[in-house]
């Protein structure tokens, strides 16, 4: 039992993060939201290089994984650093398609693999149908849209049985976080798999990006948490630094907690996940996902209100965080569908 | 980063179930914050103890079993998913006996472990005042130098299981003229039966003698009974708390089992169109896996050689709450007649307050781990 990161996956994380500061990934996120991709896929090819959606893969396809606790490790960063894109959707379509080419069904693999694995192309996939879990099946995914199709090369549809590329998608719509643009996909396309293929690669996908997610929540939280700790030490009224108060000091320490008992959740799914999709995996993604999820989103109100009108801005780095803890908490399904999946997989 | 355990893991584990199988009373006995019910909780704490499984953790020499902290970790597992009777002697075994391990004269553990693991001496706490609570190093119980001894005057109160308790432990003010309030504290240990002793049961909520207000009049301590440097006895008492050996770790057996008890009710009960309540039942099992999970990851920490220090406030914070939680779930499932989960509401309702308030919890977190300035508490 060490249920602890290597010396190896803390180097990993800080080389991310030493990237991902130099990167200037705030200008990518909102150079990304005002439709210009650009700056932000260059922060793409960066993690390729660095070896992030190989994680996913296994060897036979340009991967080193699959890897979920390095993965967990990589989704950490880059929701710190709120990095723009599909990420979750690309991972989660390599572990699609590299469940396929288990299945038999190679092809698919290896014409789109490379490229997703390097970070010279990015993928995004919607789920739909019943098919996609062994839950109720509704609601997961972006409702059923696509995000940042425009910036994706590989559009997947999963679900119902099947697994399609889509041969385009319609117009982006904004959301709430400026930097998730989300279109539908269109009907018809080069199916890939279909029947129980299908059923379980697109199971496998959810588990990924279930993990993804969850990591991801886990990062945009803590970069929540740091800002707003330093802006209270920093910011002074009535003669004493706002965070020496006591009711600004116990809201900050809620924070902590939630994405301290948060944060063990996400490594145990990615260690559960790691040892095979048992029961205890089902249950373990599931908590994490709430887990991380709400934790963020508690983060993100607690920052928004110690930050003031501050906060409040566009303008301030702080609302490419605040906007997508709540976007990111909905995503691949809600906290509702992810707690009836808890009730339901766990021994009693 | 891994959650697997060694064979010999594995296999402690499994001998504490095959015991605990064997032994745990099919019925559960009564509320131990009753006379009848302690009793029958002190004479369970005699058949752990005869099989050696009333303090695993300790030395073989004392009547444990030399365990590590993964496996009396795994062990709590095993006695709370068995449904096994709660622990009279707790407040001995988890703050006591760490003192006396790090602070006591080989005299003394000899003398006092081994009747407290056969549940023959139950303890309890004497720490707060009326006028100490949060802040306790503003005690005012002073222990005045004797002949051979001390002489100890004052009132404690809130003294979790005194009504029924064999001896107490706690700190007094030994000099009155110490510059700051916690220097000059000495940590003593006294019969509840002494002469000069008085102890005043104090209903809780729902009536039981769970705890007790003491009075000291002129009670007479031999030098025996003083645990380490007299004036050293808030740095001797602070560091049980946060004891690195793990035996003051709430562990989180007892939570996983809760959560189980609550989904076999969800499920033999529950209303499946109530997904609002069906998404607490959820938050039980993912609060308890969290919290296994965060404990695995501590002592994995630990392991490596890292100190938790203030991350012990987290830890209370997060499962003092989730309890009530847990337990609110199941009312609103279940209804509110007396039974378990009534006993175990009301115990579950203490648990933001004893052990430091959660506010003081808060305090710490905000202050040693997230650098947060000092302010008016």
């Amino acid at each position: 039992m060490r249920f602890l990161l290597d010396d190896e996956q803390r180097a990993f994380a800080r080389s991310l993060d030493g990237m991902l500061t130099a990167a200037g990934t705030p200008a990518a996120a909102r150079a990304w939201a005002a439709g210009e991709h650009a700056p932000g896929l260059a922060v793409w090819r960066g993690l390729g290089a660095a070896g992030v959606f190989a994680l996913a893969a296994p060897e036979e396809h340009a991967g080193v994984g699959p890897l979920p606790v390095e993965t967990a490790v990589a989704f950490v960063e880059l929701g710190r650093h709120a990095v723009p894109g599909p990420l979750v959707e690309t991972v989660a379509s390599v572990t699609l398609l590299s469940r396929l080419a288990e299945l038999g069904v190679p092809d698919p693999a290896k014409r789109l693999l490379p490229g997703l694995v390097d970070g010279s192309a990015a993928a995004t996939l919607t789920l739909t149908g019943t098919s996609t879990s062994t839950s109720t099946g509704t609601g997961t995914g972006t409702g059923t849209r696509a995000l940042d199709a425009d910036a994706a090369t590989v559009l997947l549809a999963a679900g119902d049985g099947e697994v399609r590329l889509a041969p385009g998608h319609t117009d982006p719509r904004a959301s709430l976080d400026p930097a998730r643009r989300s279109a539908a996909l269109l009907p018809g396309g080069e199916r890939l798999a279909s029947g129980t293929h299908a059923d379980a690669a697109t199971r496998r996908a959810l588990d990924w990006a279930a993990l993804a997610t969850a990591a991801q929540c886990l990062g945009v939280g803590y970069a929540l948490l740091d800002r707003t700790v330093a802006y209270v030490r920093g910011r002074t009224q009535f003669g004493a630094p706002v965070g020496s108060f006591q009711a600004v000091k116990h809201r900050l320490a809620d924070v902590l907690v939630g994405l301290a008992f948060a944060r063990p959740l996400v490594f145990g799914a990615a260690v559960s996940l790691a040892g095979g999709g048992d029961r205890q995996a089902e249950v373990d993604l599931a908590a994490a996902k709430v887990a991380a999820g709400d934790a963020a989103h508690h983060a993100a109100r607690a920052a928004l209100q110690l930050h003031g009108a501050l906060g409040y801005t566009a303008e301030y780095d702080l609302s490419l965080w605040l906007l997508k803890a709540r976007a990111l908490r909905g995503a691949w399904g809600g906290a509702g569908e992810w707690r009836g999946r808890v009730v339901r997989a766990v021994g009693g | 980063m891994d959650l697997d355990f060694t064979a010999a893991h594995e296999e402690f584990a499994r001998r504490a179930r095959a015991w605990l199988a064997a032994h745990v009373p099919p019925r559960p006995l009564p509320s131990l914050e009753t006379e009848e019910g302690f009793a029958a909780h002190r004479d369970w704490e005699g058949e752990l103890a005869a099989d050696r499984w009333s303090v695993v953790s300790w030395p073989e020499e004392y009547g444990g079993r030399g365990a590590g902290i993964v496996e009396w970790l795994l062990f709590e597992e095993e006695y709370w998913a068995a449904g096994a009777p709660g622990r009279v002697s707790q407040n001995g075994i988890s703050l006591l006996a760490p003192t006396l391990f790090d602070f006591g004269t080989p005299e003394q553990r000899a003398r006092l472990l081994p009747p407290m693991a056969r549940g023959e001496t139950i303890w309890a706490q004497a720490w707060s005042e009326p006028e100490a609570g949060s802040d306790l190093a503003s005690l005012r119980a002073t222990a005045r130098r004797a002949c051979g001894g001390w002489v100890l005057n004052g009132q404690k109160t809130w003294s979790s299981r005194a009504a029924f308790a064999d001896r107490a432990f706690g700190l007094f003010r030994s000099d009155p003229t110490a510059d700051r309030p916690h220097r000059g504290l000495t940590y003593l240990m006294f019969p509840l039966d002494a002469d000069g002793v008085t102890v005043r049961p104090i209903g809780r909520l729902d009536g039981k003698p769970a705890f007790a207000e003491l009075f000291l009049d002129d009670v007479f301590v031999p030098d025996d009974d003083v645990i380490g440097e007299p004036g050293h006895g808030w740095r001797i008492a602070m560091s049980a708390t946060g004891d690195e050996r793990g035996l003051t770790l709430r562990p989180p057996g007892r939570f996983l089992a809760t959560a189980g008890r609550l989904v076999r009710e969800w499920r033999a009960h529950g209303d499946p169109s109530d997904t609002a309540l069906r998404d607490r039942v959820a938050d039980a099992v993912i609060g308890a896996r969290a919290y296994q999970l965060f404990t695995w990851a501590g002592v994995a920490r630990g392991a490596a050689g890292e100190s938790l220090g203030a991350e012990s406030s987290l830890n209370k914070v997060f499962w003092s709450e989730h309890d009530i939680a847990v337990h609110e779930t199941a009312l609103d499932l279940l209804g509110t007649e007396c039974g378990e989960w009534t006993e175990g509401y009301v115990f579950a309702l203490a648990g933001p307050i004893y052990a430091g308030t959660n506010e003081i919890q808060r305090d710490l977190v905000a202050e040693r781990l997230l650098g947060l300035p000092k302010g008016r508490r």
